[in-house]
């Protein structure tokens, strides 16, 4: 299978990336990692008339902490989180997505910005994204803004970024406190989309209560999708049973989930239910531990 | 488009359309025809190859992105007429019957065996997990890199015959 034919353009920098996009308009494609838009070309649900390939533009690689926050630049593959030994005790919720993103090499290709840009609902850095209440960078010819991740994923498919703006960052604030994650996933075949996924992030405070809690849906929606009222009854309670019984009660709440191929809306729920109990008692063990070893 | 790749340790300059795809490139203008192509979706494997030293799938990667880098495919494995350790570990395993996912097999267990030299079985069957085969049900592929890794790890070649025998006697 071929794509269709296309001019292909390999900017150097963002301001040139951002002049072709404004060129070119929705005529145009931005090809990162590709592993998703090439296999859309291939089929032909995609055929755009200008592919601007980012690889070569250095600006968008690798990450820094400043300000309270992980930026992590646009070329940053799925592979590269999952092996960053240095952020997993910080920013564990990465790594832990990660490896569960289709297989090897497609992780050593596809990128988290692009992830996010293409807005598939199954997508898995969709709901850590919303855990981690990450901001997207980008930036068009008026210069760059956060768009915040709530505000990121408009419809299936469908972000707010503008039509000549390409994301370029994605910003995960730095945890202030013992931080555990987990995302849980259940899939029908090794590397495929979800059923249905979870992503639990929780930040302990000092005084044994949970300071900060994130907890996104994959999967069970058009979009990736909060659960805002598991999170409200998470914060500032101790992680006791009585606690994550509660709060993983009402994570389904939250969650929009079709009937389909995949599994009846009321299963992806309870599977819902069950990720988030498992995920809270396993975080709950963990941070336990952490604490009593300082 | 004109594009100068290294292919094997051999420096080729071709010109391609920009919608040519790595696999295709391979096979029908360099006539490495080892690449093979499955499902040409992203799922199967049988296309995997190593760019600038990452597992890739070759169907989803675009000739003019190999512009300026280095490609290795199941032709580079053999080195002076040898086999290379994982190859002839396959074939001493029985690690395939139709032999069409082989030579992605082969890179992905390539690729895992550079990173680590002594892997898991889990950590086979994960770095595989890109990679389908739909005869022999694995159990030998995951023989044949354990295998591999022995004799790459310099084991004795006494040990490695007991262990093949081994290997083999519990089919």
């Amino acid at each position: 299978m071929f794509p269709n034919a296309f001019q292909y353009e390999a900017p150097t920098s963002v301001d040139e990336a951002i002049r072709l996009l404004t060129e070119y308009g929705y005529d145009s494609k931005i090809l990162a990692g590709g592993q998703s838009l090439l296999p859309m070309m291939k089929f032909r649900i995609a055929a755009p008339a200008v592919l601007i390939d980012v690889n070569g533009i250095d600006d968008l690689k690798g990450w820094r902490e400043e300000n309270g926050k992980l930026r992590i630049g646009a070329l940053t593959r799925h592979a590269d989180a999952e092996h960053a030994t240095e952020l997993r005790d910080r920013y564990p919720l990465l790594s832990r997505t990660a490896r569960w993103i289709a297989d090897p090499p497609i992780r050593n290709r596809g990128t988290i910005c692009g992830s996010l840009v293409h807005a598939d609902p199954g997508s898995d850095w969709g709901a850590a994204m919303i855990a981690l209440r990450a901001d997207v960078e980008v930036q068009g010819l008026e210069g760059s803004r956060l768009i915040p991740i709530d505000e990121f994923f408009v419809d299936t498919f469908a972000t707010s970024l503008e039509e000549n703006e390409l994301a370029v960052a994605v910003h995960v604030p730095t945890p202030n406190g013992p931080v555990a994650a987990r995302y849980m996933k259940l899939e029908r075949k090794a590397g495929d989309f979800a059923i249905a996924a979870l992503a639990v992030h929780v930040v302990m405070g000092k005084d044994g209560r949970v300071s900060e809690a994130g907890i996104g849906i994959g999967a069970c929606g058009p979009i990736p999708l909060r659960a805002a009222k598991a999170e409200a009854a998470l914060v500032g309670q101790p992680l006791t049973e009585e606690t994550i019984s509660t709060v993983s009660k009402l994570v389904p709440e939250d969650a929009d989930p079709a009937d389909d191929l995949r599994g009846s809306a009321d299963y992806k729920r309870d599977l819902l239910r069950v990720f988030a109990k498992r995920a809270l008692l396993e975080i709950a063990e963990e941070l336990q531990e952490r604490v009593g070893a300082e | 488009m004109n594009i100068r790749v290294t292919v094997n340790g051999r420096p080729y300059e071709a010109d391609v359309e920009p919608r040519t795809l790595l696999a295709y490139f391979l096979r029908e203008q360099l006539k490495l025809t080892g690449t093979h192509i499955g499902c040409d979706t992203t799922s199967c494997g049988a296309c995997t190859v190593l760019l600038d030293g990452k597992l890739v799938k070759s169907c989803t990667v675009l000739a003019v992105q190999a512009d300026g880098r280095e490609v290795l495919t199941v032709e580079g494995l053999e080195k002076n007429g040898q086999l290379h350790p994982l190859q002839s570990a396959f074939w001493e395993e029985h690690a395939l019957q139709c032999g069409y996912c082989t030579p992605g097999m082969l890179m992905a267990s390539y690729a895992l065996l550079q990173e680590n030299p002594a892997p898991t079985e889990e950590e086979i069957r994960e770095a595989l997990s890109g990679n389908i085969c739909r005869c022999t049900g694995y159990v030998n592929i995951v023989k044949a890199v354990q295998l591999a890794a022995r004799k790459m790890s310099g084991e004795t070649q006494e040990t490695l015959e007991v262990a093949a025998t081994h290997g083999t006697s519990t089919d």
